[in-house]
């Protein structure tokens, strides 16, 4: 069990959080825990309940969508001091996407139906979580569309086969 | 207008200098790198993001950059993908066969004035063959900048360009290479996402960084703005523009957007000198 001490210095260390009041900082430690997983190990499944986030620590996960008799289509990966998941914020909270750790990961999780409580009972908090998430969820958004443009798309004409230097 | 990266036109801009193909290598399914030296003899100078009007005898005229190393005069070197007549017919010749080039024509990636910053390449597609030439540049003055960081974007790892010459500078001490795929079915341990999401990630000192941008219009768009939330100074961020041209050295208008020539004035502009005109759909 790790203490709530370290716990904070560890929330500290993750840009995610940085300048968040004293008093909220602890409301958030109480909802925390830290995480880690195997190469293969999912954070999150498709479909499945879903209530939690994660900081990454260190390490790469795969977001990906399983495509049945192939090979699974990662849509993004994220490392070390970015954020996954955002199922929790929404009901009925389940992943919308799998989320399987390329590398060790270490991470630092948040219980999504403590901090929903807390954030109800307590909305500087909730303002405090949410204006961090809006912006993550608004550039996840916007790369999905980049995404979308296909901007190096296959050439109009296909090109003749078979010629090498 | 760019008075800072302009290079003279050549003596008789009109007039193609035939170039014998010594080599062809294919990069990618559709496309390959050609290898020429002029039929009459001599070398070939030109400074990075400049480029050529490469004529096909018969079937028409296109601009290419130049891909190759500024340092070595004796091969020009160009990268092209095959999208449409005449970038086809180019594609359909051998070594031996001959080309027409004219050139090099346009502005350049300002690499000496970047001196004493962090240099960072943002490339997107075949958009790493304009900036390739300067990359060479910069490693072969490496003592002269702080951090060089190449970030680069393709579409799946079958379609990332120069693929061994990127593990090759990843594998430096002195570069950092960053690639991105948008997307990948199995086995990639590398990122996945837009090649947005690296200006983030490239561990640059966005107050003494200098960057140089190619890749789609869409892109460069995007990653400049990312390079600006970052606190890049947008003075500090050079593009290169592609705008479809017919004689390549200002004389014909073709290639005009807003008040300046794209093949004269650019191809590559300092950001904040156009930025303007970059979100304007008519232009
Ligand atoms: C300054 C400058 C530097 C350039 N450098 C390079 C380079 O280093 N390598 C390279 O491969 N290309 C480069 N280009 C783009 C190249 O000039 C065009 O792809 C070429 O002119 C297309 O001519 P085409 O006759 O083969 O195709 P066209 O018959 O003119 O076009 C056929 C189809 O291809 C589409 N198309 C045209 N241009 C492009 C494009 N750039 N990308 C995708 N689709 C296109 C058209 O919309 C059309 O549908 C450069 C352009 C400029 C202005
Ligand atoms: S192509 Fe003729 S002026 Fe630019």
């Amino acid at each position: 069990m790790v203490q709530p001490e370290n716990l904070g210095r560890i929330l500290d260390e993750h840009p995610f959080f940085a300048g968040i009041p004293g008093d909220l900082r602890a409301l958030l430690i109480g909802c925390a825990a830290n995480e880690r997983f195997d190469i293969g190990q999912f954070l999150a499944r498709e479909g499945l309940p879903s209530d939690k986030f994660y900081l990454i620590r260190a390490g790469q996960v795969a977001i990906e969508v399983d495509v049945p008799g192939k090979k699974p289509i990662i849509l993004e990966t994220a490392a070390e001091g970015e954020v996954i998941g955002w199922s929790w914020i929404v009901p009925p909270y389940r992943a919308s996407f799998d989320a399987r750790a390329q590398t060790l990961v270490r991470a630092l999780s948040f219980d999504g139906a403590c901090l929903r409580k807390k954030m109800e009972a307590d909305h500087s908090l909730g303002y405090e979580v949410m204006r961090r998430f809006v912006p993550m969820m608004g550039h996840r958004l916007q790369t999905a569309r980049m995404q979308m443009l296909d901007l190096y798309g296959p050439a109009v004409v296909k090109a003749r086969k078979g010629k090498a230097g | 207008m760019n008075a800072h990266a302009r290079n003279p036109a050549p003596a008789d801009p009109m007039m193609p200098h035939p170039f014998r193909i010594e080599r062809v290598r294919r990069e990618l399914s559709d496309t390959f790198t050609m290898e020429m030296v002029p039929q009459s003899g001599g070398g070939f100078r030109f400074r990075p993001g400049q480029f050529n009007m490469l004529y096909v005898f018969g079937v028409g005229e296109i601009p290419i950059s130049i891909s190759g190393d500024p340092g070595d005069g004796a091969v020009l070197v160009h990268t092209t993908r095959a999208v449409g007549a005449v970038s086809q017919a180019l594609d359909n010749l051998k070594a031996g066969d001959i080309v027409g080039v004219r050139g090099p024509f346009g502005s350049y990636w300002p690499v000496e004035q970047a001196f004493g910053h962090d240099l960072v390449f943002v490339a997107g597609g075949v958009g790493l063959a304009p900036l390739r030439p300067a990359i060479y540049q910069a490693m072969a003055n490496r003592e002269r900048f702080g951090k060089v960081v190449v970030l680069y974007g393709a579409r799946t790892p079958a379609d990332i360009l120069f693929r061994k010459e990127l593990e090759k500078w990843r594998g430096r001490f002195d570069m950092n290479v960053m690639v991105t795929v948008d997307r990948v079915a199995g086995k990639w341990n590398s990122d996945v996402g837009v090649v947005t999401n690296l200006v983030a990630k490239g561990g640059f000192d966005p107050l003494h960084a200098t960057a140089f941008v190619c890749g789609p219009e869409v892109m460069m768009r995007y990653v400049a703005l990312a390079l600006e939330k970052r606190g890049v100074a947008l003075s500090s961020v050079w593009l290169s523009m592609e705008r479809n041209m017919k004689c390549g050295c200002g004389l014909c208008g073709h290639c005009q957007w807003g008040s300046d020539f794209v093949c004269k004035d650019g191809p590559v502009f300092r950001y904040d000198q156009i930025a303007d005109r970059l979100s304007v759909r008519e232009l």
